[in-house]
């Protein structure tokens, strides 16, 4: 009934290829926006900044790419946290050695170095498919990890290994507060999915998902397999690189290299499944599943311990996270093999007929 | 020169090491198409009940007997084996048959979460030790070829010994067994095995126990070297590497994999790391595997992957 | 049918998003004392931080079945780290408003002290790394809010190359020698440096660094290396299961055990008692206490704790080395809490700036540590404005197969080599940072 697009006629091709052109959906990314921006910095208290909307911000970000190379590439990759590594320390080399370094040239360093790499382990994926493809990122995922803790020139030489940054600021605008934080990496995030939404809905995002679909058909219908893949690794590790950045300088502050280990690819992995592959909506969705539950988790289960009588040890909590966790997935991945995404699509579809069932 | 012939030796020893734990994820492959992420959490949870009940069933049937005990227990796991197998295939690989590698691959990741905290619920999270009577001091061979003598690890070539063993008796099983056969034939065509009635449930069933059974000899062999903890699941990511060098679909391509893996991880360790800081083993291993991949790539053994349009 | 279960789905996000939602905000003001434990009682380091938090709780239980602190009882609330970094910080973050508000944080990691460094001095909640974390926040003038109470790795790192030393005969024996530093692939493995590197300089003999990347369950490579390179000893700076696997592989290529020296967080029974009778000659540096079943405290929570059932673990552990270090820690938590009771509100719970008052002031005399029950356990501990340290003594233990044993006299680190050192760090940071040093009138407050 009020999901209808009735008597919204174009008559430009500009208006028909829109992203949204349906006004309802104009509308609710509106409202969306508007909540984003306005209503949680002024509602949310610093627990939920720091512990649920930052992070989840950051890693829809990095989910967006790893979305790119996933999901509209089909190239499977398991060394995003590699890439997000390498944005962050490169990120802090360019930030710590220049006095008055501005934020946004060392989130660009980061990426485009994130960029250089993801280019050069892409190179495999000419030559190297599937399965195999998902293990050879591996090495970039542990060659990283020694990289950062082994040469001293990206932690600025500390004798720890461990850095830190303090001190953001955007023009003059500092980044101290967890809701100036927040608001940093959401307008980022936004931005990012902007340019993602676009480039998928492209040229370059159609090539990539030929690709996808059969590359050796892609190629005999000339697109250029080398070409589609190393943009889409590109684009995907820049993204990835910017997410590593804000993680690290915004979200952690101070970090050491095991902060960006195979778990953290395992995570993006996750997300993107979880949320929806080949999906942008799906990115954060998936974001928000995966941020929001161990919390939810150690939350809702001594309370349910204690309701039927048992007192639950932090041990036994934690074993309980990862066994819920564990076949949470496996019942998602049963259930709706497309993820959150889908189940979204099916629900505005729904919507559109309702209240008429058909 | 010696002590070039003792890395050799430390690196084809633990190349096999490795290879223990890499047959269970080929032989899943080859039977089912599924890339069992979860291989290193079996081997944890194989070891984890055979070092419990192997400290259980005395304190519970007052045997004194260490040798009965660990048997036992290595039944008892076996058969815990057996019920997850089994659970797997009704809960898990049922409802996902004919979809994507990824999703089967984020299942099974799924599925290491949940056997983990399953693992550490039921059997705890200190470090286990598992007895077999393996004996912990070296040896020190050709003492007259060589001044002092080779150091020889005889843990390590028991331990050899056995996955040598075990990829014999795999190899007898897979060749001449009905079951083995039909297991062959389920990982040519899935569809023509059914077709000529062969139950495809329950092959599966027997081949993630036939890979639970592995994993339990690799958790048993790894478990008495190390103590059986929670870092067991990290040797699954060692055994990637062998994987993919040797071929997803091969189980000699396993083993020789296994062996390339293992001295190149050595030797690089020794002689190249002190150059570049050290600690350089788990990616050398990754790149010798992805240098040997852009060769082959399909690894050394692996069927070639045939794309039709 | 698919919409019921939609519609399940989404009112269990519901409820669990109201449950998450619930925890941001804080529960009532409660007259108790609130010492959180960051515990790791699952993951790679399970088996010896365990033994850690048991020890923090029990201790915590024993102080109220004393009295409290006079008359606040303490109350202990513990989070799940297991040992990561991004963990530790979400449970600071989590647990520090609660309960009236955290008297101390003791996070047990040192990745996660590295995290937390930066935050308490804003949020102005102490931190006490007894033994851990970073080295040079011994500098009181720097660091206001950290306290490595009764000992660093630096410590740590002097006291066992002295003991070594003393064996040898003397510092100039050890010229030439070789000594190999097996450590952990982390801050924590790399903090230990600075001092041996140090030492090596000043006394000639040359270090074989072997860096294990986490969580070390393949160590064949480095220890190949230890017998090709045959040192003369072997420090080692490990964790969790690091530790046994290790001396695995030294007995695999036939290591004297009686040449390898671990630091306080490499020598305790969980990393020794499943090897047994083989590791025997197995040496480890220790923050003053070592294993005490025998001392007056242990005894104590024993039959007030653990025979009224209220013990958290296992009461064979009671009296081990961790469970003993994680009763040290909450001892300290606790005094130092008392002595900013005394000065500012007493009988009633401190607020964390007076709490960190109360650590920076403690003056724990040997009469009042053998009251408590440490006779025997504990040297005076005397903290300042400077010095967050308080006391740089340790001891050896050797395990003798099924038990540990002391090998060594009571040892202090030099604090000549070491002062410096720690100030210059420190002072680096602050440079960094952008912070700067403690005027005295701050000391005063």
């Amino acid at each position: 009934m009020f999901y209808r697009e009735n008597g919204q006629f174009k008559t430009n091709y500009k208006a028909d290829q829109q992203i949204f052109p349906i006004a309802q959906d104009r509308w609710a990314i509106a409202a969306l926006l508007l909540i984003g921006f306005v209503a949680v910095p002024l509602l949310a208290d610093e627990y939920f900044f720091k512990a649920i909307l930052i992070p989840f911000v950051i890693l829809s970000m990095a989910a967006l790419g790893v979305n790119i190379l996933v999901g509209y590439c089909g190239q499977i990759s398991l060394g995003s946290g590699a890439f997000m590594a390498v944005g962050a320390y490169m990120a802090y080399s360019t930030f710590v050695r220049v006095e008055g370094m501005p934020l946004i040239v060392a989130l660009m360093a980061g990426g485009l170095s994130a960029m250089a790499l993801g280019i050069l382990f892409g190179i495999p994926s000419l030559r190297v498919k599937g399965l195999y493809l998902a293990v050879a990122t591996l090495a970039a995922q542990f060659f990283c990890d020694w990289a950062f803790a082994r040469i001293g020139w990206f932690t600025n030489n500390s004798s720890s290994g461990s850095v830190a940054v303090s001190g953001l600021s955007l023009l003059g605008w500092d980044i101290n507060t967890p809701a100036r934080k927040y608001l940093f990496c959401l307008g980022l995030t936004v931005l990012v999915a902007l340019l993602a939404k676009n480039l998928v809905r492209g040229a370059i995002g159609r090539e990539w998902m030929a690709i996808r679909d059969m590359d050796v058909a892609a190629a005999v219908i000339g697109i250029r397999p080398m070409y589609a893949k190393l943009s889409a690794f590109a684009v995907s590790s820049f993204i990835v690189g910017m997410a590593g950045v804000l993680w690290a300088f915004v979200h952690l502050g101070s970090w050491e290299p095991l902060a960006f280990s195979i778990d953290r690819s395992f995570q993006l992995l996750f997300i993107v499944i979880i949320g929806g592959l080949g999906s942008i909506m799906g990115s954060f969705f998936g974001a928000a599943f995966i941020v929001v539950l161990p919390i939810a988790l150690n939350q809702v289960l001594p309370a349910i311990g204690s309701l039927v009588g048992l007192t639950v040890s932090t041990a036994m909590i934690s074993h309980a996270e990862y066994m819920i966790f564990g076949a949470l997935i496996v019942w998602f991945l049963i259930a709706e093999p497309h993820g959150l995404a889908r189940l979204w699509s099916i629900g505005k579809q729904k919507l559109r007929l309702w209240p008429f069932p058909h | 020169m010696a002590f070039f012939l003792e890395t050799l030796f430390g690196g084809l020893m633990a190349g096999m090491l490795y290879a223990l734990v890499a047959l269970g994820f080929v032989l899943i492959f080859k039977a089912s198409g599924v890339f069992n992420f979860a291989q290193g959490a079996m081997v944890l949870f194989a070891a984890l009940a055979m070092a419990r009940f192997s400290e259980w069933i005395p304190q519970w049937t007052g045997l004194d007997n260490k040798i009965i005990a660990n048997v036992l227990a290595f039944i008892v796991a076996g058969l815990f084996m057996l019920a997850f197998a089994y659970l797997v295939e009704r809960w898990v690989l049922r409802h996902l048959v004919n979809q994507e590698g990824v999703t089967l691959l984020m299942a099974t990741l799924g599925i290491t979460y949940f056997l983990d905290g399953l693992g550490q619920t039921i059997f705890g999270s200190a470090v286990y030790r598992i007895d077999i009577g393996m004996p912990k001091e070296p040896v020190f061979v050709m003492d007259t070829v060589f001044e002092g003598g080779l150091l020889v690890s005889k843990e390590d070539l028991i331990a050899a010994l056995v996955a040598a063993c075990l990829v014999m008796c795999l190899s007898l099983f897979f060749q001449k067994t009905p079951t083995g056969r039909a297991l062959r034939a389920v990982a040519d065509d899935h569809q023509a095995a059914q077709s000529i009635g062969i139950p495809l449930n329950r092959m599966w069933v027997i081949v993630w126990f036939v890979a639970g059974l592995t994993a339990l000899v690799a958790g048993m062999i790894w478990g008495s070297k190390i103590g059986v903890q929670f870092s067991l699941t990290t040797v699954a990511l060692k055994a990637l590497p062998v994987i993919i060098l040797g071929g997803l679909t091969s189980v000699p391509g396993a083993i020789i994999g296994g062996l390339i893996i293992g001295v190149g991880e050595k030797l690089s360790e020794i002689y190249l790391g002190p150059m570049i800081g050290g600690g350089i083993e788990l990616w050398f291993a990754y790149v010798l595997a992805l240098v040997f991949l852009l060769f082959r790539p399909q690894g050394l053994f692996g069927e070639k992957i045939i794309d039709r349009v | 049918m698919k919409l019921r279960k939609i519609a399940l789905t989404a009112a269990l996000a519901a409820a669990s998003l109201a449950a998450t939602l619930g925890a941001s905000s804080a529960l009532a003001q409660a007259k108790v004392q609130f010492f959180p434990s960051l515990t790791g009682r699952t993951g790679p380091v399970a088996p010896n931080a365990t033994p850690f938090a048991n020890g923090y709780a029990d201790y915590m239980k024993l102080v109220n079945a004393r009295g409290g602190i006079n008359g606040v009882m303490t109350l202990v609330e513990e989070c799940e780290t297991a040992y990561a970094t991004d963990r530790g910080v979400e449970c600071y973050e989590r647990l520090k408003g609660k309960h009236g508000g955290a008297t101390v944080f003791q996070p047990l990691s040192t990745g996660i002290t590295f995290a937390l460094t930066e935050k308490v001095a804003g949020d102005k909640i102490p931190l006490i790394t007894s033994g851990y974390g970073r080295s040079d926040s011994a500098d009181g003038g720097v660091f206001k809010w950290n306290f490595p109470l009764i000992g660093h790795y630096w410590v740590a790192g002097d006291a066992v190359l002295q003991h070594i030393a003393k064996q040898e005969g003397g510092w100039d024996k050890l010229k030439g020698k070789k000594i190999a530093v097996v450590y952990h692939d982390s801050p924590f493995g790399k903090e230990l440096l600075p001092i041996v590197q140090e030492r090596a300089a000043m006394h000639g003999f040359t270090l074989q660094l072997l860096p294990v990347p986490a969580p070390g369950v393949e160590q064949k490579a480095v220890w190949l290396q230890v017998r090709q390179q045959r040192p003369d000893f072997v420090v080692m700076q490990t964790w969790g299961v690091m530790t046994p696997t290790a001396i695995r592989e030294a007995i695999a290529v036939g290591y004297p055990r009686e040449k390898m020296f671990g630091t306080w967080w490499s020598g305790a029974e969980p990393d020794l008692k499943d090897i047994g009778a083989p590791a025997k000659g197995y040496n480890a540096v220790m923050m003053q206490h070592g294993a005490e079943p025998q001392s007056a405290v242990v005894k104590e929570i024993l039959s007030k704790v653990h025979d009224k059932g209220q013990g958290v673990g296992p009461k064979d552990e009671v009296g081990q080395v961790l469970y003993m270090r994680g009763v040290v820690g909450a001892m300290l938590a606790v005094e130092g809490a008392r002595a900013a009771q005394e000065r500012f509100n007493k009988g009633k719970p401190v607020t964390p700036e007076q709490a960190r008052w109360g650590y920076e002031n403690l003056n724990l005399t040997q009469a009042k540590l053998d009251a408590l029950g440490f006779k025997g356990v504990l040297r005076p501990i005397s903290t300042s404005c400077v010095d967050h340290m308080g006391s740089a003594w340790a001891r050896v233990h050797t395990w003798d197969g099924a038990k540990f044993t002391w090998a060594s006299d009571w040892l202090q680190a030099d604090e000549q080599i070491i002062r410096p050192l720690v100030k210059s760090s420190a002072e680096k940071y602050a440079a960094e940072k952008k912070w700067t040093r403690r005027t005295p009138q701050d000391c005063q407050s």
